[in-house]
């Protein structure tokens, strides 16, 4: 089967200048990331604060610009930025990110925020539009009668509900959800996952779900990536990943996951701070947060290798003697 | 009545308004000496305000009432010297946002040892090494090299850590943590909460941490404080709350969270949303939301009152204790809890 995604040695860096005078030093925020998402499946991507994650999100969508590497959508290669192609190919694909209020156009009601990509993707004809709107609304849950009110007469989670309604509009294969359940309260949280996980198994879409929170991820995902540093540094499916990580980094953090009622004691506590992306270490970036780092490590970069089934990670102890996963 | 029994801080009837409009609805709480105590509860419901309050901090247009008493003495209304002299000294609190806290255009070192004049009257030498000993406490590596270094010279999990120092200048009886690892990546939430735990068992001060993650509560906390729409619905020892919540929001939030662990399954979430303060549900606050309500909750106000079991509990249909330890299903906290003891 064709990947609806396919992405292959993507890098992305900034040119970041610290003070006025300073030169501007590269920071490769993406470094040679591949990764491919099958129709309807759900790929998790985790990592540090600064791994790379959103900017990995942006380009998937085009929306970034790719330094190097491919992106191939159904099979055909991304077209030209902000040309017809690539207009009608973004209607296939949407982002969905963290600040729900920022999404949304704050002097439109609901409904108009809803009608508005149907009239811009010219989707379907306008006599037929309010009904569609209306069925977008009972996909992610609002009710009717919130349809004339504005973004801000909205609780946080009804407004991330609003932005995920206008992300289906036009009838995506893809979603691209960065952060989206992070800013709401736990109960309102669950209800939006709910809702995707409804979307998913109902519609067959496929989505990209960004975020910090590892319990949500885990709950939502049928793979997942771990970034660190601009690059993956193990992937799985997502119940493998969660119950026997083998990355240091992963085990790392699955471990500092808070469970109600289990303690602190025998958690694997990481020393050190994640290291600045301006300023990579040498050999495998995570070495010097590593228990388990032998020389080689501080040295020379681990590639991405295939450990066990569908199973790949990058570090020189774990992958010992395995072959590297050809990009 | 020895003073060693006697509880270290206690607040009594404390009620906050803004504009009119309640937001604290009389919050009775004790803290004992070198006690932990966990705040918890959804963004609004009053956990920030209520220790704002406790030490005067919140805007002149707050309308405080109620009582605070550090070790019997009376600090609501009490002369801004007093409370000046007990925040930092005696009570110090480290706040929700942390850029708010360093200031940005002093040298860190500066800051820790000016607090430390302040608060207990070193200076020169003896304040620069109390500082650095500080630093090193908090884990800041390296910190002789990085005394005279600027806030945004450091990374969140060390600002942090630097606010701690900070806090603990004057050497405490009680911390107050609002919500200190939330802005921070999990691996250095962990580092954070490490850093809590111990400082509390090499210090001895009393610790009270807020926060909206319960697993992170039970991992610092003693006892915890459930809140709801500005009051406390539920009480007792985190051992209690998690094997066997019993206020339906207590027992709704824990099956809210997802699990790492076990069977995926649909996440069981709370209907409704938390009501605003200015239109507060008659009856119980959480009536609308409730699945155990019954009629006479949407008119009468559930009393927080003390259980067998020692807890306190303000609900008219808890749910019962036994539904909740037979019950087998996987994603019971009691499952959770003793999952972990062994
Ligand atoms: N527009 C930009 N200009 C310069 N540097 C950038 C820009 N956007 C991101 N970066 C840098 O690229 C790296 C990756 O950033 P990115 O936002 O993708 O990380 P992330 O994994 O999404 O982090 P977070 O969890 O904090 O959202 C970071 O070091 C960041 O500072
Ligand atoms: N300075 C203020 N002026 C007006 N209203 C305020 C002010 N500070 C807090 N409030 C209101 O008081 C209520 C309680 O706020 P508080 O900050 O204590 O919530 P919290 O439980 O700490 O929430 P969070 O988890 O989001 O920090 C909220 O309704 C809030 O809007
Ligand atoms: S008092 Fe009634 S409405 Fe409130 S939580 Fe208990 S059962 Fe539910
Ligand atoms: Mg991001
Ligand atoms: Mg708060």
């Amino acid at each position: 089967m064709t990947p609806l995604i396919q992405a292959t040695n993507l890098a992305r860096i900034y040119q970041v200048r610290r003070g006025l005078f300073a030169q501007p030093k590269p920071v490769r925020a993406v470094d040679g990331v591949s990764l491919a998402v099958m129709p309807g499946e759900t790929l998790g991507i985790v990592g540090e604060s600064g791994s790379g994650k959103s900017t990995l999100g942006r380009m998937l969508l085009g929306i970034d610009q790719l330094q190097a590497g491919e992106v191939r959508f159904e099979g055909r290669a991304m077209p030209e930025l902000r040309t017809a192609e690539w207009r009608a190919l973004r209607a296939k694909m949407q982002l969905v990110y963290q600040d729900p209020l920022a999404a949304l156009d704050r002097r439109l009601t609901i409904a108009s925020q809803l009608a508005e990509p149907l009239e811009i993707h010219r989707i379907i004809p306008k006599d037929q539009r309010p009904a569609r709107v209306a069925e977008l609304m009972v996909a992610v849950g609002l009710r009717q009668d919130q349809a004339g009110r504005f973004p801000h007469e909205l609780s946080g989670g009804q407004r991330q509900r609003a932005v995920i309604a206008r992300a289906l509009a036009s009838r995506p294969k893809l979603l691209v959800c960065d952060e989206p359940v992070s800013a709401l309260d736990v109960s309102i949280q669950a209800q939006v996952v709910n809702m995707l996980r409804q979307l998913q198994e109902q519609n067959g879409i496929a989505m990209v779900f960004i975020s910090h929170d590892l319990k949500v991820v885990r709950n939502i995902a049928d793979r997942v990536a771990v970034m660190y540093l601009g690059r993956i540094v193990e992937e799985a499916s997502s119940d493998v990943i969660f119950r026997s990580p083998r990355h240091p980094y992963t085990q790392a953090l699955v471990s500092s996951v808070p469970v109600p009622g289990k303690l602190l004691e025998g958690r694997v506590i990481l020393q050190g701070e994640p290291p600045n992306p301006a300023n990579r270490p040498a050999g495998c970036a995570f070495h010097p947060r590593c228990s388990i780092a032998r020389d080689i490590c501080r040295s020379t970069a681990p590639v991405l290798r295939q450990i066990e089934n569908r199973r790949t990670a990058a570090c020189h102890i774990v992958a010992d003697g395995a072959v590297p996963v050809a990009a | 009545m020895g003073a060693a029994k006697s509880n270290l801080v206690e607040l009594r009837d404390l009620k906050v308004a803004f504009d009119g409009v309640q937001v604290l609805h009389g919050i009775d709480l004790t803290v004992g000496r070198g006690e932990a105590l966990g705040l918890v509860g959804e963004s609004g419901c009053g956990k920030s305000v209520t220790w704002l309050a406790a030490l005067g901090l919140l805007p002149g247009k707050a309308g405080v009432s109620g009582s605070v008493r550090l070790e019997g003495r009376e600090l609501c209304g009490s002369p801004r010297s007093t409370l000046e002299s007990v925040r930092g000294g005696r009570i110090a609190m480290i706040f929700q946002d942390p850029s708010s806290s360093l200031n940005p255009v002093l040298r860190i070192g500066r800051q820790i040892t000016e607090a430390l004049a302040l608060h207990r009257g070193l200076r020169g030498d003896a304040a620069r090494t109390e500082a650095l000993r500080l630093m090193d406490m908090v884990g800041i590596p390296d910190a002789r090299s990085r005394f005279d270094l600027y806030a945004h010279e450091f990374s969140g999990g060390q600002c942090q850590r630097l606010m701690i120092a900070m806090a603990l200048a004057g050497e405490p009886d009680l911390l107050i943590a609002d919500e200190p690892t939330t802005a921070l990546d999990a691996t250095i939430q962990a580092q954070i909460l490490d850093l809590l735990i111990q400082l509390r068992a090499e210090t001895g001060m009393a610790t009270v941490f807020i926060s909206h993650d319960l697993g992170a509560v039970s991992q610092v906390c003693e006892r915890v404080c459930v809140m709801y729409a500005g009051r406390i619905v539920e009480q007792g020892t985190v051992e209690q709350l998690f094997a066997a919540p019993r206020h339906p929001y207590t027992r709704g939030l824990f099956d809210a969270i997802p699990r790492i662990d076990g069977p995926r399954q649909p996440l069981v979430p709370i209907p409704g949303t938390v009501p605003n303060p200015k239109h507060l549900p008659a009856g119980c606050a959480f009536s609308p939301r409730c699945s155990r309500v019954l009629q006479s909750c949407h008119t009468e106000l559930p009393p927080l009152v003390p259980q067998g079991d020692g807890r306190l509990l303000a609900c008219a249909r808890p749910v019962p204790l036994a539904l909740v330890i037979h019950a087998a299903k996987p994603r019971t906290p009691a499952r959770i809890v003793e999952s972990a003891l062994q």
